[in-house]
Order: C-alpha cells, then structure tokens, then sequence
C-alpha cells in the first residue's frame, strides 16, 4: 500500500535549503552568522562578557601576544598600588579623624573598597581605562547585532504590511502610500536618520531602533507591492475569495508565503544595511548612549588611541564588523540564489 | 511626445512629492522635536527669555502659521541664522559647496571610470580565477567599514607615512584638489568602487548573452571590438541610471570624509550641526538635498531616455 502513494513533492523551502546545502560558499557564512548570535545569545543570558565596565587592566594594557613591549607609560603604579596601609601621619593630627569615625559609626557594616590588582596584558588588550577589550567586542557585537536584527524586523514587518495594502487594494491606498515612499526615498537615507537623531534628544538602544526601523522600510516595501501587485490576481486567491476568504486572509494567509522569499531576502539585507548604519551613528555619537558599548563607541575610542599606536581596539572592532558583515552578504547573496534561481543577480 | 513636455510633466508630479518631504521636516522639528526653545535658552533659562525666543521663532504660533513660516524660508532661501553661529544659513550653503563638490565631483568621475574598466576586465575573463578573485575581494572590501578605510588611511597615509596631509583646505582650487583632496577621494573610492563592479559586471553579463554579441562574433568582429563598442554601449543605459541613482549613497560617504578631513563642506557643516541642535541648518540641509535628489533622478531618465533610442518620452 505504501508503495501505491507517491512521494510528497518537497515544497519550496525544502528545495531552497537542499540548494543552499550544496552552496558551499553559503554554508559557511550560515555557519560563522550562526557563531556570531550565539555568542550574542550567551552574552544576553550573561554567561560571557557580564561586565565591560570593570577595569581589569593597566591602561592600554598590550594584548597577551606582546605583552614583552609592556609600555612604560601605561602607569604600571597603579598596580603595585594595592590596598593603602595606614598613611604615615608624621606626628600630626589627623584633621578628618573625627568625621571618618562618624561616617565609620553611621555605617556599621561598610567595606574598605580595595581594588584587585590590574593585570599587565589582556586577552586582545586593554582600552584607555584598563577595560577588557575582548569582552568589549563581545558586548558590542551583542549591541551591534540586536540593533540590526531588531530594527530590520521592525522594518521588513512596516514596509511588507505597507507594500501588501497598496498592491493589494491599489487605487487610492496605493497612490497614497506610494507617495509617502517617493517623500522617504527623496531624502538620502543618512541624512533623514540625522535629522530625525537631532530632533530626538534623548539617546538611547530603543530610539536608535526606533529610527532605523521607522526609516528603512522602503525597500522591503517597493518589492513586495510588487509581488502583490502580481499575485493579487492569480486563480489562487480568485479562488480563495470565491470560497469567502476575507481581504486580510487573502492577504496574509494566500499570498504572504508566496512572497516570503522576497521578504526574507531583503531582511537579510535590511541587518547589514543597519549595522552599518548603526556604526556610523554610534561613531559620531548619535547612536547608543555613553554607557552602552557598540562596534561604533569602540571606533570612536580607537580613533584617538591609533594616534597613540594602541591598535588593539580598533583591530579588533573591525575584524569582528567585517566577518560579520562578509559573512551575512555571502548568506544574503545565498539565499537568494537558494530561493530564487531564476533571479542572476 | 517632446522633451519640453515630458519635462514639464515630470517637474509638475515632483510637487506632491517635494510637499511630502517639507511636511515631513516640518512635523519632525515643529511637532515631534517638542520646542526647540529650551535648546536655545540652555541651562539657566528664565520663562522670560524662553518666551522672548519663542516669539523670535514662532513657535507660540498655531501649527498652520508656523508652517506657512517654513514654506516662505524655503520659496526664499532666508532659513534665517544658524543658531549656534549667527552666520546666515544661507551663506552656510553658499560658501560650503564648493568644498563638496571638489570632493563629490572627482569621486563621481573616477568611481564611474575604474569601475567601469574593472567590470569590463573581470566581465572578459568571466569565469576564471581572477574573475572569482576579484569578485570576492570586492564583497570582503564591501564590508568593511568606511570609518575603518578612513581611520587607518589617514593614520597610515598622513600621519604615519606623511604622503598627505592630515587635514586641512586651502582657498585655491588646484591646491586643494592636488594635495588636500587626494586622499580622501582615495579613500571614498575604496568603498564605492566595489559593489559598483560588482554590479556593473551583471550589466555587461546580461548584455554578453544577447543575440546581438553572437552574430558579432559571427561577422569575426575581435572579442575586444564586441564588448568596447558593442556590448558597453547597451551596458550603459543600466550603468548611467545606476551612477545617479547612487549618488546619496556617494553624498553620505562624503559627509563623513569632510569630517574627518576638516574639508568646510556641507557634510560637516550637517554632522556639526546635528552635535549642536543646529535645527535650521539641519532643516534646510534636508528639504534642498531632497529637492537635489529629484532633480539627480529626473536627469537620470532623461540621459536614461538619451542613450536608448527605444524608449519614447510618454
């Protein structure tokens, strides 16, 4: 009997990861995007890089590799510091003795704070104040990434809603929402992202998402108008609407997964499109807020600690953007071929 | 139908488009930006001067009066004083062009050209290892960072190995563009250049798979004749829309050049403005750099219409 019933045909998605699967190309960039968010994952749980702001080592501590050119300007004495004794009073009052023994009595329980000795080099370095670069890295990737991954959901969710009620209803809500595109697309990009940074004073993860996202639906929304456009009168959804299937279920249910390979496509592009731009910003101080650390902060410190000749910050930021940018093109580029082998480019 | 006509046309449906961008601004600054008073007044403000600066700008007008307000500075060009200098905005523009177009203008010719011949070169040796080299060198170089070229070209290039100034402009244009310019036209044509071939050499792809090609070769024509005069002459309608069409993409890099390299352009004049609250500069910058975008994409049909002899002007 099971003889007698055919093999289900494997549906699109099916094919498309058989075809990404011999992309060897692909297969790799899948897998290094797939180290990047786990390490965003682990550092989001807090079981790596809990603490950037902890001073670990001496300032610009060397990366462990040449830690033999220890820098004698680095303030190796606040190493040999230590715990301060007792200070020599040399005969004299101590002027504050009464106020400290206050202050001792007020706060029965209270720790002396002693700080625990810096170490001389670290991993991939140390920064200005002695923090951990490679823990630094770890957590601006988590910032970078999530800000990207966020902000293009974000988007991707605006401009499909957007592009399937003007290609599906057309008429006036296509005219209407086709000249808020043509307003979003006259302004370039940046500057538009600028400006609305000037106008929102309070900085801040959120707002940042909130700008990119609110910004950047644009291309997601000129592609899948298109689909609908084209969909919108195939016999499917004729037939699905002759069965009582309301708009929104034609919409979202009938056509939606025939263009989600579009959609996806173009999320993929959204991310990269949004880190970048998210560097940029958080590099001219309009992004992520002081105490967050993102690839962009990391740039701008390492801007003037190049000058210096500590490279170690700027070194590592920029590998960590550029494999993960390279990595999420190739997967880009890879998916499209996968889902789409009609498309060449 | 003529040329006047269809530009005329064409002018007359970019009207609803350029009031879409001046409402935009103007509910951004006016309306979400909250009063902009505050940031004037600084930290010791008393109700009186913020009142007294709420008149100067009309901000305790109603909505409508203030956006009549802002349609007037835009028909005139009187954006009024830059809040954080005093200078005129307009005189802001009118001297910072200049700057950004020796470095726009350079970047744009020579981004075009080397593209061009690098996508020619790796579209005859398709296939082939160099092909393949090149075309992955050019996605690796794509996703660096601009800032990084820029941070480690002006540290290794000025500073380091002294071949350029750090930074700096002079009043002379051949000074500027011999010395001052050079290396951050280099540096932004290390970013450009890359998708540019990349997406050039499709270009020249598509066109080498054209019938066309085939009885090229068949009437013995050389394989250099075939793709300078036959297929780039196709290529190029693609190509030439694509040049404009990147031009905000080449504008945004260029911004961030000027800045680094302390050129006066209107980059840095925008970037300055946006650390200082700077609104009018920044409103100004916006709907004008809109309107420069429009009138990029209208010449873009235009040339679009020129180079391909199939397409009418409807």
């Amino acid at each position: 009997m099971s003889a007698m019933t055919p093999e289900p045909s494997a549906g699109l998605w099916t094919l498309a990861w058989r075809r990404l699967q011999r992309d060897r190309v692909g297969m790799t960039a899948l897998i290094v995007v797939g180290c990047y968010l786990l390490v965003v994952l682990l550092a989001l749980m807090g079981w790596v890089a809990t603490d950037w702001t902890r001073e670990v080592g001496v300032n610009y501590a060397p990366p462990v590799f040449m830690a033999d050119d220890q820098d004698e300007t680095a303030q190796p004495s606040r190493v040999e510091q230590g715990p301060s004794g007792p200070i020599p009073l040399y005969g004299l009052q101590d002027p504050l003795a009464a106020e400290l023994a206050a202050i001792r009595a007020r706060h029965p329980g209270a720790q002396v704070f002693t700080e625990a000795p810096r170490r001389l080099s670290l991993p991939l370095g140390g920064d200005k104040w002695g923090h951990d670069v490679l823990t630094k890295v770890i957590k601006g990737s988590e910032t970078s990434i999530l800000v990207g991954l966020v902000a293009a959901v974000l988007a991707t969710l605006l401009g499909t809603v957007m592009g399937a009620v003007a290609g599906y209803f057309g008429r006036w809500m296509d005219d209407a929402l086709n000249w808020l595109y043509g307003v979003f697309t006259a302004i370039p990009y940046l500057l538009l992202v600028f400006a609305i940074a000037a106008v929102l004073q309070q900085k801040g993860v959120v707002t940042l998402v909130l700008i990119l996202g609110l910004t950047g639906w644009t291309g997601v929304f000129r592609l899948v108008r298109a689909e609908y456009l084209k969909h919108k009168t195939r016999e499917y959804v004729l037939a699905a609407g002759a069965m009582g299937a309301s708009h929104a279920r034609r919409m979202f249910i009938h056509i939606l997964p025939n263009t989600s390979h579009v959609i996806l496509v173009q999320l993929s592009q959204n991310v990269v499109g949004f880190i970048k731009s998210e560097v940029i910003l958080s590099f001219l101080g309009f992004g992520v807020p002081v105490d967050v650390v993102s690839w962009g902060s990391m740039l701008n410190e390492a801007q003037n600690e190049l000058i210096l000749g500590k490279w170690w910050q700027l070194a590592a930021a920029g590998v960590a953007m550029a494999i993960l940018v390279t990595a999420f093109s190739m997967l880009t580029d890879a998916l499209r071929d996968a889902l789409d082998p009609k498309l060449r480019y | 139908m003529n040329l006047a006509a269809f530009l005329f046309r064409r002018l007359w449906q970019m009207i609803p488009t350029m009031l879409g961008v001046v409402l935009l601004v103007f509910l951004l600054f006016n309306w979400v930006g909250g009063d902009p008073a505050y940031v004037l007044a600084g930290k010791m403000a008393n109700p009186d001067d913020i009142a007294n600066i709420r008149h100067q700008l009309g901000v305790d007008r109603p909505l409508w009066e203030q956006l009549l307000i802002f349609v007037r500075q835009i028909v005139t060009g009187d954006f009024g004083n830059s809040w954080a200098t005093r200078e005129p905005v307009s005189e802001i523009f009118r001297t910072r062009l200049g700057p950004s177009l020796v470095l726009l203008v350079p970047m744009l010719v020579l981004e075009t050209f080397v593209a061009i011949v690098v996508a020619l070169a790796v579209a005859a040796l398709r296939g082939s290892v160099l092909d393949r080299t090149l075309m992955v060198t050019s996605t690796v170089m794509m996703s660096i960072s601009l800032l990084i070229y820029i941070i480690v070209g002006q540290y290794v290039f000025a500073s380091l190995l002294g071949w350029f100034p750090v930074k700096g402009w002079s009043d002379h244009l051949w000074r500027n563009l011999t010395t001052y310019a050079v290396l951050p036209i280099l540096l932004g044509l290390m970013v450009s250049v890359a998708p540019s071939v990349r997406l050039y050499r499709t270009f020249i792809l598509d066109e080498v798979g054209q019938d066309y090609v085939r009885t090229a070769r068949a009437k013995g024509l050389s394989e250099r004749r075939i793709l300078l005069v036959h297929v780039l002459r196709n290529a190029a309608i693609p190509i030439v829309t694509n040049v404009l069409m990147g031009l905000p993409a080449l504008l945004t890099g260029a911004f961030l050049l000027e800045r680094f390299f302390a050129i006066p352009g209107i980059g840095r004049e925008i970037i300055m403005a946006v650390e200082r609250s700077d609104f009018p500069i920044i409103k100004a910058a916006t709907v004008y750099v809109a309107m420069a975008t429009l009138l990029a994409n209208l010449l873009g049909d235009l040339l679009y219409r020129a180079l391909d002899p199939r397409v009418h002007f409807e």
